[in-house]
């Protein structure tokens, strides 16, 4: 059985500096991962090398069999690869309503209409209404987005990629910026997410990670130190060597 | 807090009014200042016509620039294209029905927008701006050294459309003619707010404001442009169409640095981003131009200069967007 998404000796170097380095990783449907790591370890980098939004120096990445390494990042999100960003990337002036409705349009391969408005399209209406429910985000609907809470801008960025019905989503760190009062609601989204869609997270709210991961993966320094489960992670000693000096008291959390 | 001024918001996805108020209320104002423009500068119809060809064009550097992030300093070429397309049709293949023209002419300004998409969305930036002037010199120089086709530098003369419908004569006076545009300029109004609540119109909106997040969900930045670019083009491509049929005559300074620049000028004096905005922005530069040239001949240019600065310093997003903005502070939030 081959993977649903595979990542192989995947290096990035800018400049000097290497930022990946031979990443090699896979994941199947239904899979919960976390990718944990220090600041500036790479894990943005490793997500935008994997979606196209940077060209790795080296490795190849597969998804559901098919090489997609020359892939632009267009056609991975078309063929199911689908990511949220770290710092929320979302039109100010446009609404929730809006936002996910263009979504769905987008992959319904109806975006590209020149007439009529979503909000006549029935289908296209119900299923914005079920996403924006099920986030609870049906209230600020037709609030434009710089009017709305960055906790509930958070959410909106997870309802663009549930409304783009991903095989593997990759999420990154889906609660940074939302107070902790407000992180019990992105938990909420993230158990609502399809039980056969592979994600994998980024985080460094290690409660979070635990609640959400069957595995934990380490980068440091652009390098994997660790896969395994979320157990055997507090009692690895390069894991705890490289948190040291950027936050000591990580494994306080276990 | 979130739950304020909206009863709609209350009741969670309310169903949306079929029809768009707005289309309405500038629909009646089209017809509005247009009747009245016939009514009360009867011995200026020439110049009114000539404000909505370039109101056309000012639309469609609209879609490229203020809907879609595109800066050009090219956007004759559409322009020109679409005058140089309804003139051959009529002086060297004999389709002189002005309909049939327009459609040309349309047609003409799609092509030549998908030939500046092509080359100028290559870059970003100063780069596509360069690459946006670089054009329309392409554009004009062709039209020169083409001049069995384009009459070169004397323009081409001849222009004898049919009359409208079989029924109207373009007429001395040019009452036919603004008629005819007043009613172009309505069908493409109507086209355009179509358009940009279209799926479509949302689509080129979020890649001006984050071509990333609209790549991120899948769809290609470069071929919204693109099509966008097409689309422009048309709107331009009827306006030089109009100036065709209504001036019997095309003329090289329809494939102009100038008269892109001086549109790109319009649309920012109005208004970026916004149908009122270009359309506010034309009448006002090219009605000023006109009393300023008529008043002081050797300072116009100072005058129009000055109003420039002053709209650029205080009043940043244009005539309509500041005036909006000042509205909606005054009615304490919009919608
Ligand atoms: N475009 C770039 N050019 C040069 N260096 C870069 C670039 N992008 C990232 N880096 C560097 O690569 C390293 C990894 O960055 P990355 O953003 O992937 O870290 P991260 O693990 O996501 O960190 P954080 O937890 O803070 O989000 C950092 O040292 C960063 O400065
Ligand atoms: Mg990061």
């Amino acid at each position: 059985m081959s993977a649903l998404f595979e990542v192989r000796g995947l290096n990035k170097n800018f400049g000097g500096l290497t930022v990946t380095n031979n990443v090699s990783l896979s994941m199947t449907t239904g899979d919960r991962v976390a990718l944990i790591g220090p600041n500036g370890a790479g894990k943005t980098t490793f997500v935008n090398l994997v979606t196209g939004h940077l060209k790795p120096t080296s490795g190849d990445i597969r998804l559901a069999g098919q090489d997609i390494t020359g892939a632009n990042a267009t056609s991975r999100v078309r063929m199911g690869l689908v990511r949220s960003f770290q710092v929320t990337r979302l039109f100010y002036d446009m609404t929730p309503e809006e936002h996910v409705a263009l979504a769905v349009l987008q992959r319904e391969k109806r975006s590209g209409r020149v007439m009529g408005h979503y909000a006549g399209m029935p289908e296209v209406m119900d299923e914005v209404r079920e996403i924006l429910e099920l986030l609870g985000l049906v209230e600020l609907s037709h609030l434009k987005v710089r009017e709305i809470a960055y906790g509930q801008q958070r959410l909106l960025e997870i309802a663009l990629a549930m409304a783009l019905r991903p095989k593997v989503l990759l999420l990154d760190e889906p609660a940074a910026g939302v107070p902790q009062s407000e992180t019990a609601r992105i938990e909420h989204a993230l158990d609502k997410l399809p039980s056969d869609l592979a994600v994998l997270m980024i985080e460094h709210d290690m409660d979070l990670v635990f609640r959400f991961a069957k595995r934990v993966i380490v980068l440091a320094a652009g390098t994997i130190i660790f896969d395994g489960s979320p157990k055997a992670v507090t009692q690895d000693a390069r894991v705890r060597e490289a948190y040291l000096g950027s936050y000591a008291n990580a494994s306080s959390a276990a | 807090m979130a739950v304020s001024m909206n009863d709609s918001v209350t009741a969670g996805l309310p169903v949306r009014r079929k029809f768009d108020t707005g289309s309405l209320i500038g629909l009646v104002a089209i017809i509005v200042i247009g009747v009245a423009g016939y009514f009360l500068f009867p011995n200026n119809l020439a110049l009114l016509t000539r404000i909505i060809a370039i109101m056309l064009l000012v639309l469609s550097i609209d879609l490229v620039t203020g809907y879609c992030g595109v800066a050009t300093l090219g956007h004759a070429a559409l322009f020109g294209a679409g005058a140089y397309g309804a003139g051959i049709a009529a002086v060297h293949f004999g389709i002189t029905e002005p309909l049939t023209m327009t459609v040309v002419g349309a047609i003409a300004g799609a092509l030549a927008g998908l030939i500046s998409g092509i080359v100028i969305l290559r870059a970003h930036g100063l780069p596509q701006l360069v690459l946006s002037i670089a054009v329309i010199h392409l554009f004009h120089e062709a039209a020169n050294k083409a001049s069995a086709w384009t009459g070169g530098s004397d323009g081409l003369a001849g222009i004898a459309p049919d009359a409208l419908l079989g029924m109207f004569q373009f007429d001395l006076w040019g009452r036919t003619a603004y008629i005819y545009g007043l009613v172009l300029l309505i069908v493409v109004f109507l086209g355009l707010r179509v358009l940009v609540r279209s799926p479509f119109g949302m689509l080129a909106r979020g890649a001006r404001e984050d071509p990333i997040r609209i790549s991120a969900m899948g769809a290609s930045v470069k071929s919204v442009l693109l099509r966008m670019y097409v689309i422009s083009g048309v709107v331009a491509g009827i306006g030089g169409a109009l100036t065709a049929i209504s001036t019997q005559v095309v003329g090289l300074d329809s494939l102009s640095f100038t008269l892109s620049a001086e549109s790109l000028v319009m649309l920012v004096l109005g208004g970026t981003g916004s149908l009122y905005g270009a359309m506010i922005g034309t009448v006002v530069f090219m009605w000023f131009e006109d009393l300023v040239s008529a008043a002081n001949p050797f300072h116009w240019l100072t005058m129009v200069g000055a109003l420039l600065i002053a709209v650029v310093l205080f009043a940043p997003k244009g005539l309509y967007g500041s005036g909006a903005v000042i509205l909606g502070r005054f009615k304490g939030g919009r919608k």
